[in-house]
């Protein structure tokens, strides 16, 4: 066991500080350390994304930050996007298309697709694609995916 | 992953003197999507890892008086192709930083450590070479300059010695009547490694009808990225037609030695060299004729 490092970090608008080795990545302490299990592991090596938070604001995998990287910046995870009496759009266009089968990738498809919204909110398909092309789905063939973040831009345009 | 030491110096200095200290098991931290993967699958060992990301000048995109741009080695993927100025100044690597893996590696990785993690297949050398970068390396003898072509000197090695770090990326002044642009081949539209990959720079005469001078480099057709330094030659002076790029094309595909293996046959990859060098030669040609710089989208249409 190797010597734990002290980090201060903010998680969804909240303090947060914990203890982690070096060799630990953020993945692992958010799962792990601070049960934040929204966040799933999928390769564990950057390729499908089903691990995606926004850190400082832009999508990275968190299996490939180091918990110590944390220190001093600011996340969000699939639990933020959700209030206490709604779901966002995004998760209502996923459930109510069913572009979901067995769910591992749905929150790191969700943090990306908001992320996507937030910045660009009508986005084309050939946008969609390519902008969540760093998250793998093996149920859906994605078709399901990209109409569910297509009606989620419509929705969300309603909002407004 | 066998635990290691973590440091996150705030200059150059430090940084050196932790990398001399501890020579080859000093490993440098940037955008950590190769280093972060090595170690764990233990392809690379550490006993310290040196988070560079802390040091101002590797985080900066510093533009001098002379119109050139220091891009810091750290600095992320999404930053460069976020950024209109880069995009008007060097199309080519902000079409190489966009295809990078998806953009949760856009959001960490760095031209810098793809540079150091000198794959023959990385995406943004090819890039830097045609753009004529320059790596600023810091050492414990102090400052050195290297082109990047010489950069690399083996598949996952290159020139940096013990104690030595990539600092920038130096490009000079983007130039009049330029236009440059990589692109890739792979079987998909996105989140692959190429099976060949061509960058192109060129600048037109006067009158805009003819190629004053090119440059153009290779990846994954040889142990380390490659220019293509007859087709380049053979370029000066003539017409900017799709006539020239093909022969162009044809003569780069002397420069490639590749191998075969599961991304592709080795003739195959020659034979797109001809065809990526020919179409980055054209989207050159109409980025230097005022077309639009922006990283283009890889479609069903335009594959690569």
């Amino acid at each position: 066991m190797g010597k734990k490092i002290h980090v201060s970090t903010t998680i969804n608008g909240e303090a947060v500080e914990f203890l982690c080795e070096a060799r630990q990545s953020l993945l692992e302490v958010l799962r792990d350390t601070l049960t934040l299990t929204g966040t799933k592991e999928g390769c564990n090596n950057g390729n499908c994304g089903a691990c995606t938070v926004l850190m400082n604001g832009v999508p990275v995998d968190s299996c490939l930050v180091l918990a110590v990287e944390a220190d001093g910046a600011e996340f969000e995870t699939v639990e933020s996007i959700a209030n206490e009496e709604h779901l966002h759009p995004l998760q209502e266009c996923f459930l109510e298309g069913a572009a979901l089968q067995c769910g591992i990738c749905t929150p790191g498809f969700l943090v990306s697709a908001k992320a996507l919204l937030d910045g660009h909110p009508e986005p084309t398909e050939e946008e969609i694609r390519f902008e969540l092309s760093g998250n793998l789905c093996r149920c859906t063939g994605y078709d399901k995916i990209v109409r569910a973040v297509q009606a989620a831009s419509e929705r969300m345009k309603e909002v407004k | 992953m066998r635990d290691f030491e973590y440091k996150a110096p705030a200059t150059i200095d430090e940084a050196v003197a932790l990398l001399t200290e501890r020579g080859s098991e000093a490993r440098v931290l940037a955008g950590g999507t190769d280093i972060i993967v090595q170690l764990r699958e233990g392809l690379r060992k550490a006993g310290l890892v040196v988070d560079v990301k802390k040091i101002p000048e590797l985080m900066s995109l510093a533009w001098r008086d002379d119109g050139g741009l220091d891009i810091g080695a750290a600095v992320p993927c999404h930053v460069l192709y976020n950024d209109a100025k880069v995009i008007n100044a060097y199309p080519s690597i902000t079409d190489s930083a966009k295809i990078i893996g998806g953009w949760q590696i856009q959001g960490r990785a760095s031209l810098g450590g793809n540079l150091c993690n000198s794959s023959p297949a990385a995406d943004s050398i090819p890039a830097l070479i045609v753009e004529n970068a320059t790596c600023r390396i810091a050492g414990p003898g102090g400052e050195r300059l290297v082109p990047v072509q010489e950069f690399c000197t083996a598949p996952g090695t290159n020139v940096l010695t013990e104690g030595e770090m990539l600092v920038s990326l130096a490009l000079p002044p983007s130039g009049e009547s330029s236009g440059s642009r990589y692109m890739r081949f792979i079987p998909r539209n996105e989140m692959d490694i190429a099976v060949t990959g061509a960058g192109a720079w060129l600048r037109l005469g006067e009158g805009g009808e003819t190629v004053e001078e090119a440059r153009l480099a290779l990846s994954a057709v040889a142990p380390t990225p490659v220019v293509a330094g007859e087709a380049e030659t053979w370029l000066q002076g003539k017409p900017a037609t799709e006539e020239s790029f093909a022969e162009a094309g044809d003569i780069a595909r002397k420069a490639a030695a590749p191998i075969s293996d599961m991304r592709g046959p080795a003739d195959y990859r020659t034979h797109l060299v001809g065809v990526l060098v020919k179409r980055a030669l054209k989207g050159a040609l109409g980025r230097a004729r005022g077309g639009d710089r922006n990283p283009v989208i890889p479609s069903g249409i335009n594959l690569c």
